[in-house]
């Protein structure tokens, strides 16, 4: 706990408030259901977009339900489905990554004109024809949302693979006689963690907001989930009066990749000043 | 009268930490003064400190007098009059201090125009007078290209021009040639000299080698991690040192011939015959043929360009060979990786000139040296334990490194676990590239020591890849240089010590500076004969060869001229040779 | 290397060493769009099933859908399916839109010059405040200026559109009252009422569009910023305006092009979110429309519209590049 602590204090102030705002948000997807006041389908007002009461912390929603409870538990599937996403497309896209860049040649070719293919369809538009295609189950949504962003992904490992086996340490592996594996996993790979770190962060932040932004159009999660993106999609009804069913969802989204953003920047190395 | 630029007890720190502490210099007007010291001495911040400019934050406190104006109490207006006009800079690396998206001619007369010093049309006058006198090709053209387009030769004379073009009165050069060849470096120094003299500026000359600055300095300042070691004039520092530490650096700038010669065995193990190599579409190794014995050393020597690292990356078989074939103990190697046993692999290693990339640097210096001993000799736990403290011992590195990062190590000891990592294998040829380039005078020289021990010790063929000519001589009991990729000489080291040699040969050995005050104006710069002239089949030194034989030379290819010891590709005969060196 | 000098001549005229290669990024824009409408064929008309089937229900007949299939061409050869898909798309002619039952042409042509006037509008609005902060962060680096800039596009390109929007609407359309909600754009409009309705979603999409193009043009220029030739203009005595003016900014240039595109390019995922909540009538939410209604023909047409203008963008950012790049300039 304490190398936590002092990881926390070696960030600046920026990267400590977006450390809380991630750390909180995982710790409401986890939890959040446990400690909501009320069910989540609950109807629990008599009157519709209620504004901010004790009674409702966050207002109520379009149904009469409470919005802070609904938010508790949208929250897991924002969270979980964009790190779950956020994952598979990294590991494709540095796994495949890893194989153009060590094998090369034709390898590489192939992969590198096929995933500057895929990065020319603007992702929001690729993620659409895709749920056209083949619909928005959560399972669907994943492998979707994923799938958008491996050639982002792909292109970023492939910078630094290529940069890494450029240098002397991997020559010298060959000359060895080291196979592409050994070559791949630890001659090339330990040495573009960092850098893959921030760019998972950087998907995640993509994804949810993809995520969101389908449900958003109703397109993304499907009743009778509902994901934070939805809660806004539900409540746009209230926009005209001002209802904070429709801007809590919203912010807690915002808060969410705000803050996973603030603490990637806050761990890239220190610019140096000059 | 006092002296033209006084400083007083310089001190600059960054962070803490003083990279220069207490040094004081002065200089009369015209004089040249010299600051010599290895990476980490503080010679270059302490040049840039006399245009009150610091790299990285660093503070810079004490006197620093120019004429009469203090620069340590000049404000940003005051520096900027100052610098370019009163003080110019000439940086190491011209290739990447010119800007890469303007022409040469604005960024020369740049200095003019800003200061207001001349109009656009007498400044490029005034520009293409220097080209001239810096002995620029096409002086009155080459203003209008753009650095891409020149040679690192060319630009670093014409950062020279961008300096002097003001007419400043302190010039501060830092290691203007240490990025060029040695052939080249000769050319410039003699510009150099001649262009600074004729503005009658005052220098200050910044390097780390001995010998160039004995032909630039009138007097010279020893620097070791920022403080000064020893300061006089030039002939006394260079012959009658006083510190150790000068003593040091003069040991390590002459290398010294082996004490004993190596145990040579009589078979050939490593042959090459006839390779051919190319990247791509161009011709890179042409028809390269050698043969190395048991405990035999080869030097490799040749400028930039010149094929000799690719030699060890086909050996290696990292680059395919497209013809010929390398063969061990009589066994002939695969032409690429592929196919290559692991035993064949462990018999040939390669050590590479750049120990900071050639050490993955997520690894321990144990995990470095433990994985060609797991590889190879399926060595795991205590016994590889044991391996890496019989290496380290090996290399003179103390046993509990090997907990130790390689990125926390200094280049000398990199470069020393980058060599065990090599010796790990228990290989039979090494192939050195340049391990030394990269480091110190001193630590560089006690890595050649290191290998040439190791070497005797444990019977390694060595091919030893270099640019220094000197070093090889004093290393190698043979000799190959390169030239354009063609194998223009191969000689045993008493037939290299003859004195015949190819044109080629003769003008590498000119170039190398020596420690005598002098030698630069002695020293020869011929015109190529048939400069311009150049085919495939043809001697590949011609367009440059100072000897060339019009209606031979570019007429048919260089006939092989074999004699005791000794074979090299001239049309001149071999006695005729020898008259020529001379 | 000392001959490489020769004759002393003058650089090639820039144009014609430059054509070549710009022949050649034209030609590999065209392959790859080439390609891009293989992948959106086959996920869109390949992969999904059946669609004969869909039309009829589980109930159909096997004779029934046969018969359709036949009608819809789906019994023929993948490839051809393609090639004629592909052919239609070329001759400005992408088939009949399903569910508005007329030619997709004529859908798309109402509304894309709606879209594009919006993108027009964002970016004149985004390019040069984007480029003005950029460039005065790079310069003031590591100053509070740059710290609290960055803290700003930082979060700023993390907020999705519809907070913005929303924000939005409740400040200036609920409680000011200053600008309608709703995006009324026809013909018959003034040019200040189209002016107002547009206000909304061009700041709902210039906040992100903003903040990540002045994060690229930062960087591009810090880059620059940290190279020997600036380093040797400080010390020729060069004042520190004129270093950014003449001598990093030819070097900027390309990149910062670059990331005007990159950045523009983002104007098409972020118009499907921000026409959709102002029921702008613009092609992006024509293509929400169609995904909704798995309006094929339609669905298509707008995918490959998205991808020519992202590659047309990209092409542009690199051609520019090319011309202010004496090395490619005059190789």
């Amino acid at each position: 706990m304490s190398r936590f602590a002092s990881f926390a204090k070696s960030l600046p102030l920026s990267g400590r408030i977006g450390l809380s705002l991630v750390l909180f948000w995982l710790a409401v997807a986890l939890v959040g259901p446990a400690v909501a006041p009320h069910g989540v389908g609950a109807f629990v007002d008599q009157d519709v977009f209620s504004p901010v009461s004790s009674a409702f912390p966050l207002g109520s929603d379009y149904l009469g339900r409470d919005v802070l409870s609904r938010l508790l538990w949208g929250a897991r599937y924002t969270v979980f489905l964009g790190a779950g996403a956020a994952l598979l497309a990294c590991l494709i896209g540095t796994t495949l990554a890893l194989t153009a860049a060590v094998r090369g040649g034709w390898v590489d070719e192939v992969l590198s004109r096929a995933m500057d293919t895929l990065i020319s369809i603007p992702s929001k538009i690729f993620a659409l024809v895709m749920v056209a295609a083949f619909g928005s189950s959560l399972a669907l949504l994943l492998t979707i949302t994923a799938i958008t962003y491996v050639p982002g992904n792909y292109r970023i490992a492939r910078a630094l693979a290529v940069n890494v086996v450029s240098l002397d340490f991997v020559t010298v592996a060959r000359a060895r006689g080291e196979g592409g594996l050994h070559v791949a996993l630890r001659e090339v790979l330990p040495n573009m963690i960092h850098p893959l770190l921030a760019d998972f962060g950087l998907r995640f932040v993509f994804i949810v907001l993809l995520l969101s932004g389908l449900s958003f159009l109703g397109l993304g999660v499907q009743p009778p989930y509902a994901d934070l993106g939805s809660l806004v999609r539900e409540n746009m009804s209230g926009l005209v009066d001002g209802a904070p069913a429709i801007v809590m969802p919203a912010l807690a989204i915002a808060t969410l990749t705000v803050g996973a953003n603030l603490l990637i920047d806050a761990l890239k190395p220190v610019e140096k000043q000059g | 009268m006092s002296a033209h630029v006084a400083v007083k007890d310089l001190r600059i720190t960054a962070g803490g930490k003083a990279i220069v502490d207490g040094v004081s210099f002065e200089i009369e007007r015209g004089q040249v003064l010299a600051l010599i010291g290895e990476s980490g001495s503080g010679k270059t911040t302490i040049a840039l400190a006399l245009m009150g400019h610091s790299r990285f934050g660093a503070t810079i406190s004490g006197e620093v007098r120019l004429g009469e104006t203090r620069v340590d109490r000049l404000d940003d207006a005051g520096l900027q009059a100052l610098r370019g006009r009163r003080v110019a800079y000439v940086a190491q690396s011209a290739a990447s201090a010119f800007n890469p998206s303007r022409t040469i001619m604005a960024q020369v007369t740049e200095p003019l125009l800003v200061h207001r010093l001349a109009g656009k049309e007498e400044a490029e006058a005034r520009a293409v007078d220097l080209f001239r006198a810096l002995a620029l090709p096409s002086p009155e053209t080459i203003g209008a290209r753009y650095p891409h387009q020149l040679s690192g030769g060319q630009l670093q004379r014409l950062m020279a021009a961008m300096a002097l073009i003001t007419r400043p009165e302190l010039v501060i050069l830092d290691e203007p040639t240490t990025a060029l060849d040695v052939t080249t470096q000769v050319e410039v120094l003699k510009a150099f000299k001649v262009a600074i003299a004729s503005v009658g500026a005052t220098a200050i000359y910044v390097s780390h080698d001995l010998a160039v600055v004995a032909q630039m300095a009138d007097s010279i300042l020893v620097l070791n991690q920022g403080r000064t070691r020893e300061q006089g004039a030039a002939e006394q520092v260079l012959h009658a040192p006083a510190d150790d530490y000068t003593r040091t650096l003069m040991g390590a700038a002459r290398p010294h011939a082996r004490s004993a010669p190596a145990v040579v065995g009589k078979e050939a193990l490593l042959k090459v015959e006839g390779v051919h190599a190319a990247y791509g579409k161009v011709p890179v190794l042409r028809d390269i043929s050698l043969s190395l014995a048991k405990g035999a050393t080869l030097g490799v020597i040749g400028e930039s360009g010149s094929g000799k690292s690719t030699l060890a990356r086909v050996i290696a078989g990292l680059l395919p060979r497209s013809a010929g074939s390398v063969s061990l103990a009589g066994e002939e190697l695969p032409k690429g990786l592929e196919g290559r046993s692991r035993e064949q692999f462990r018999r040939v290693q390669l050590v590479f000139q750049n120990a900071d990339t050639a050490l993955n640097p997520v690894q321990t210096v144990g995990q470095a040296l433990a994985r060609p001993l797991a590889f190879y000799h399926g060595l795991k736990g205590a016994a590889a334990e044991a391996e890496v403290a019989r290496l380290l011992d090996l290399i003179r590195l103390p046993a509990h490194l090997a907990t130790r990062n390689v990125r926390q190590l200094s280049g000398g000891q990199k470069q020393r676990v980058n060599l065990a990592r090599a010796l790990a294998a228990r290989p039979e040829v090494l192939l050195c590239d340049e391990v030394t380039s990269a480091l110190d005078t001193v630590v560089g020289a006690a890595i050649l020591e290191l290998i040439d021990e190791l070497r005797r010790e444990l019977g390694i063929a060595t091919v030893f890849i270099s640019h220094d000519i000197s070093t090889v001589r004093a290393f190698c009991d043979q000799v190959l240089v390169l030239y354009g990729g063609t194998a223009v000489e191969q000689a045993d080291a008493a037939a290299f010590g003859r004195g015949v040699h190819h044109p080629y040969t003769d003008l590498l050995t000119d170039s190398v500076p020596e420690m005598r005050a002098g030698w630069l104006e002695q020293a020869r710069t011929r015109k190529a004969v048939l400069a311009g002239e150049s085919g495939d089949d043809l001697c590949r030194f011609l367009p440059r060869c100072p000897v060339a034989i019009a209606g031979t030379c570019n007429a048919a290819p260089p006939p092989l001229r074999s004699g005791d010891g000794l074979a090299l590709l001239c049309h001149h005969e071999l006695h005729d040779l020898e008259g020529m060196s001379a | 290397m000392v001959g490489r000098v020769s004759g002393g001549a003058a650089p090639r005229s820039a144009i014609s060493g430059v054509l070549p290669l710009i022949a050649k990024r034209i030609g590999s824009a065209l392959v790859t769009l080439l390609l891009v409408s293989a992948v959106v064929f086959t996920i869109s008309g390949l992969l999904p099933g059946d669609a004969a089937q869909e039309t009829l229900g589980q109930s159909a007949t096997p004779e029934q859908v046969a018969a359709l299939r036949h009608e819809m061409g789906l019994d023929r050869p993948a490839l051809t399916r393609y090639v004629d898909w592909l052919g239609g798309m070329a001759q400005g002619d992408p088939g009949r839109s399903l569910v508005a039952n007329m030619p997709v042409r004529e859908v798309i042509s109402a509304r894309l010059p709606n879209s594009l006037m919006l993108a027009g509008f964002t970016a004149l609005v985004s390019v040069p405040l984007a480029l003005a902060i950029g460039i005065a962060s790079a310069i003031n680096r590591g100053g509070r200026l740059d710290r609290t800039l960055n803290v700003l596009t930082l979060s700023a390109v993390a907020v999705p559109e519809f907070l913005v929007a929303t924000l939005g609407v409740l400040v200036f359309s609920v409680k000011l009252l200053w600008l309608p909600s709703i995006a009324l754009v026809s013909e018959d409009a003034s040019l200040w009422d189209t002016l107002r309705s547009c206000a909304l979603p061009v700041l709902s999409l210039s906040v992100v569009v903003i903040a990540q193009m002045a994060r690229m043009t930062r960087a591009a220029v810090a880059d620059q910023l940290d190279r020997p030739y600036v380093e040797m203009a400080r010390l020729k005595g060069v004042p520190f305006r004129r270093v950014v003016l003449f001598h990093v900014m030819p070097n900027a240039v390309g990149p910062i092009v670059n990331a005007v595109a990159l950045s523009l390019s983002y104007l098409l995922g972020g118009a499907i979110i921000v026409e959709t909540i102002f029921n702008f009538p613009g092609l992006a939410s024509l293509m929400v429309n169609a995904v909704t209604s798995r309006d094929m023909p339609l669905l298509q047409a707008c995918a490959m519209i998205f991808c020519a203008i992202y590659l047309t963008l990209v092409l542009v950012a690199d051609v520019v590049a090319i011309l202010a790049n004496p090395r490619l300039r005059a190789q």
